[in-house]
């Protein structure tokens, strides 16, 4: 049987890549560390290379291809252990064929799968924005450039702004939410830094007191843990400890929450961490137009801002609104979707569960209410009760550990203040009280997901 | 009113506007790497203080370069080991089968076997030659690249290679990220994520050594990069003020991630400096010269068992892959930089070494390539009966449960038997 090579991934989040060129031909023999090919991604090149030894049956994808998923059979290689007598039958299209009838044992896709697929949801708002004027255009537009666009826009309308960060300049960013900011701005104003969490973000906390606009990257709020003591007992407190005479107007962002296949200490969610802290204002946005909308808020805020954001939503796209400034109130929730029979409040990645939920509901003829509360901290209640009032059912989703959480908050808001609204106690559905494992089993299960949120609507309605 | 940078009250000042200096590399893509204005010491020339020597005595040795083969493959100097063929010889193997091992997994990555890998190409030295000057239960708090410390203490492939699959027999149950090892009987501490947490902690076990009167010592690893974690900083302040028996290694392979070690702090001074000013001893090391990083590590270790305290060795060398798998350092650094540094590649000089001293050759030499090719290839056949991580389906669900407490709380144990119902209904 020939082995079949299927399109490799730079890294987990990879999905698909163009396939360059074919440094082989078929009858060539390779042996191992041998280059086979060259893929390309958006943000690298890498070569293909062969790990056993073997003949080229045949190629399957042409080069030149854009597009191939990661997983998609390209080559047949004849083993080195097998006869090669047996011919290997060309596929009669050179395009990328899914594969069909594999054997379970050889059905490990190339990409590793991981537990935080079922996180994937292109879930959109039903419920149009009220900021957003009617009859505006509408612009699809990753969630990703939105970052970058608010950023830009606020550099070039203040010239107190500026970012800082790990890889922010050169490397255009971790995760690539800095694109072109070094070109357009200078090294002056898109700073790279030295490796220390806890130094950059005190140095930017004394940039913010000197009437800077700081904007801090942290490759991912996991490591942002040594520098939680300068936005908890600095940042948080200028204002305060002062008497009024200093502000810190500062942005402290990054990814936050789950990761693919990133392990215990790269998949944290600090939403509820920092939503605790008084002097703070916390952001943690679903779709394109609400990060947009909002970071720029967070820039022109003259309180210190948590600007959570979430990796796995980091290339979805979304419709943003073209609209020359573009910026929305924090401390606002947002009705995603409109609905009778129960509420289910969300933020960040658990909107698009919140959201694919309700559709499947809806065909079971509930009538499900999603509210993004976009700001963790100062909380709209207002919103959360007057919906409670409405559907007098609640389920919380968060992608995060159920214990003293945003979901905890939004209990006790509901318990204290929409009691006698309530026909059933409000649920959580939440991440399993465990580090996230690495496992991509594990992962899966230790996750949120639209089943378990559906499970809760129909307990809550009472027709699970 | 908060005072503001440049918010006016300038006028009828005449002083010259500040600049922030930004570092930049020399070199980028498309430029030709050129090393001639990097002062490399002759081999051989940088004095070797006794072990109990006054810190303060030897500053100059944490801005020289402790060298020990010369250009033609000599041991030459005082800091010359003199190990003995046979030691050598395994010493050029350990580094040789790391190189096929992080090749191996490297290409098992490229083809989905794992999500991830880091290689640790031209500074195999700075893990294995430090290693052999170690005593075998010394205990070792590595960062991400070291997984030489692993292979020259003779730990199994195969259960590298099972946690890289994170597959059935994987003993970490699936919990951690690929190369993330933890090694208890090799005394090998858990790999964090999170950069330079294990000094302090290697500090902490140090000064435990010490307060319960063992003879153990400890020993850890950053990258350059990494030394301005304020861990770091801490971990020698502590060190200086306990003397805790631990050797701090510094690999400075002038890349994190994209970063030029600049943004470390290069432009100012070497890594080896920061010693002077916590009272450390410090020295500055050819990292791609084995007998140095044996004999520094060797002569640290005795200060440290004679109770003479830390020492802090900045290894000097060069990152010749990317940072890991994800990253494609074409994007960032010249194309030649790798190729061109002057330092050479560890294996090819202690070879070189060997070859003079007639102990070894080149036919020895492809055989051992050949040996090591197929002793990692039959390895990872081995580790994949046990499954690849691609599927991602070889950890039973209720070890998710398991190893977060010493023992399971009733509030998980319910939430595991509530998960395995539900699998069991669903029948799964």
């Amino acid at each position: 049987m020939a082995v079949e090579l299927k399109m490799p991934a730079l890294s987990p989040t990879m999905e698909e890549g163009t396939l360059a060129k074919w440094l082989v031909k078929e009858g060539d023999t390779v042996k191992s560390g041998d280059i086979l090919a060259e893929i390309e991604t958006d943000k690298a090149t890498m070569e293909f290379e062969a790990v056993d030894e073997g003949t080229i049956a045949s190629i399957l994808v042409a080069e030149g291809t854009d597009g191939v998923k990661v997983g998609t059979v390209i080559a047949l290689i004849q083993g080195e252990d097998e006869e090669a007598a047996a011919p290997v039958t060309k596929a009669p299209e050179p395009a990328p064929a899914p594969k069909t009838e594999e054997p379970a044992a050889a059905e490990a896709p190339k990409k590793a799968a991981s537990g935080t697929e079922k996180l994937a949801s292109d879930a959109k708002a039903v419920v149009a924005d009220p900021d957003i004027p009617a009859g505006t255009e509408m612009v699809k537009t990753t969630l990703r450039e939105a970052l970058r666009d608010a950023m830009a826009e606020e550099m070039r309308a203040d010239d107190r702004v500026f970012v800082m960060g790990e890889e922010v300049a050169e490397y255009q960013g971790a995760y690539k939410v800095t694109q072109g900011l070094l070109e357009e701005f200078g090294p002056q104003r898109v700073i790279d830094t030295p490796i220390t969490e806890y130094g950059f973000a005190g140095v930017g906390t004394g940039a913010a007191m000197a009437g800077l606009r700081p904007i801090i990257e942290f490759m991912t709020f996991n490591f942002a843990m040594q520098a939680i003591d300068h936005i908890i007992n600095s940042a948080a407190k200028t204002n305060y400890m002062s008497g009024g005479q200093m502000r810190c107007p500062i942005v402290f962002r990054g990814p936050n929450g789950a990761a693919s296949r990133v392990g215990a200490q790269h998949s944290q969610n600090y939403g509820p961490w920092y939503a605790s802290v008084p002097g703070l204002i916390v952001i943690a946005p679903y779709d394109a137009a609400d990060a947009k909308g909002l970071l720029k808020a967070a820039i022109r805020s003259n309180d210190p801002v948590v600007f959570l954001e979430n990796e796995l939503l980091y290339g979805r796209t979304f419709d943003v609104p073209k609209l020359d400034d573009y910026v929305l109130p924090i401390g606002k929730a947002r009705i995603m979707r409109a609905g009778k029979d129960v509420t289910i409040v969300s933020y960040s990645i658990g909107v698009g569960l919140a959201l694919d939920a309700a559709e499947k509901l809806a065909a079971e003829g509930v009538d499900a209410e999603v509210i993004d509360l976009r700001t963790l901290r100062p909380l709209d209640t207002a919103t959360v009760l007057a919906s409670l009032k409405k559907t007098n059912r609640m389920v919380v989703v968060e992608e995060g550990w159920p214990t003293c959480s945003i979901s905890s908050e939004i209990l006790a808001v509901a318990m204290e203040q929409g009691f006698d609204d309530l026909d059933a106690p409000v649920l959580r559905v939440t991440n399993e009280d465990v580090p996230l494992p690495y496992a991509a089993n594990l992962e899966k299960i230790a996750l949120v997901d639209v089943d378990r949120v559906i499970k809760a609507v129909k307990t809550v309605t009472y027709k699970g | 009113m908060t005072a503001e940078v440049g918010s006016g009250a300038r006028e009828g000042r005449n002083l010259s506007p500040l600049e922030l200096h930004v570092p930049e590399p020399k070199f980028r893509p498309g430029d030709t790497a050129d090393y001639s204005d990097l002062f490399i010491p002759v081999a051989g020339v940088a004095v070797r203080p006794e072990a109990d020597a006054r810190p303060d005595s030897f500053h100059e040795l944490a801005y020289s370069l402790v060298r020990v083969l010369d250009d033609d493959g000599q041991a030459v100097g005082p800091w010359n080991p003199k190990l003995s063929p046979d030691r050598l010889r395994a010493i050029l193997r350990a580094m040789a089968l790391t190189r096929v091992f992080d090749e191996r997994m490297f290409r098992a990555q490229r083809q989905g076997k794992t999500s991830f890998y880091m290689k640790c190409l031209g500074e195999e030295a700075v893990a294995i030659a430090a290693t052999f000057a170690l005593e075998k239960d010394d205990m070792c708090f590595p960062s991400y690249r070291q997984q030489g410390i692993l292979i020259a203490r003779g730990w199994s492939l195969v259960d590298m290679m099972n946690q890289i699959y994170s597959n059935k027999g994987d003993r970490l149950q699936g919990k951690q990220l690929p190369i993330m090892y933890s090694v208890r009987d090799a005394s090998f501490f858990s790999i964090s994520g999170n950069l330079t947490t294990q000094y302090p902690q290697a500090v902490g076990w140090a000064m435990a050594s010490a307060s319960r009167g063992d003879t153990r010592i400890a020993a850890t690893w950053c990258g350059e990069g990494s030394t301005a974690e304020g861990d770091f900083h801490s971990a020698c302040t502590f060190a200086s003020v306990y003397r805790a028996p631990v050797i701090f290694n510094i690999v400075n392979n002038q890349w994190a991630i994209s970063s030029f070690s600049g943004f470390a702090g290069a432009e100012s001074t070497t890594f080896a400096a920061r010693a002077i000013g916590y009272g450390i001893a410090g020295l500055r090391v050819d990292g791609n010269d084995a007998l140095a990083v044996y004999a520094a590590t060797e002569w640290a270790a005795e200060r440290a068992r004679t109770n003479q305290g830390p020492t802090l060795i900045e290894h000097f060398t060069y990152r010749a892959e990317g940072h890991s798998t994800s990253d494609d350092p074409g994007q960032y650094r010249s194309a030649n930089e790798s190729a061109d540094w002057p330092l050479g590649d560890p294996i090819a000089r202690l070879k070189q070494h060997l070859i003079l001293l007639g102990e070894w050759d080149d036919a020895r030499h492809a055989a051992m390539d050949l040996e090591l090719a197929e002793l990692v290839k039959a390895s990872a056949k081995e580790a994949e009966k046990n499954g690849i991580l691609g599927h991602g389906l070889n950890q039973p669900f209720e070890t998710m449960f398991e190893g977060v407490f010493e023992d399971m709380p009733w509030h998980l144990k319910e939430q595991c038997q509530q998960m395995l119902d539900e699998q069991k209904a669903a029948g799964l």
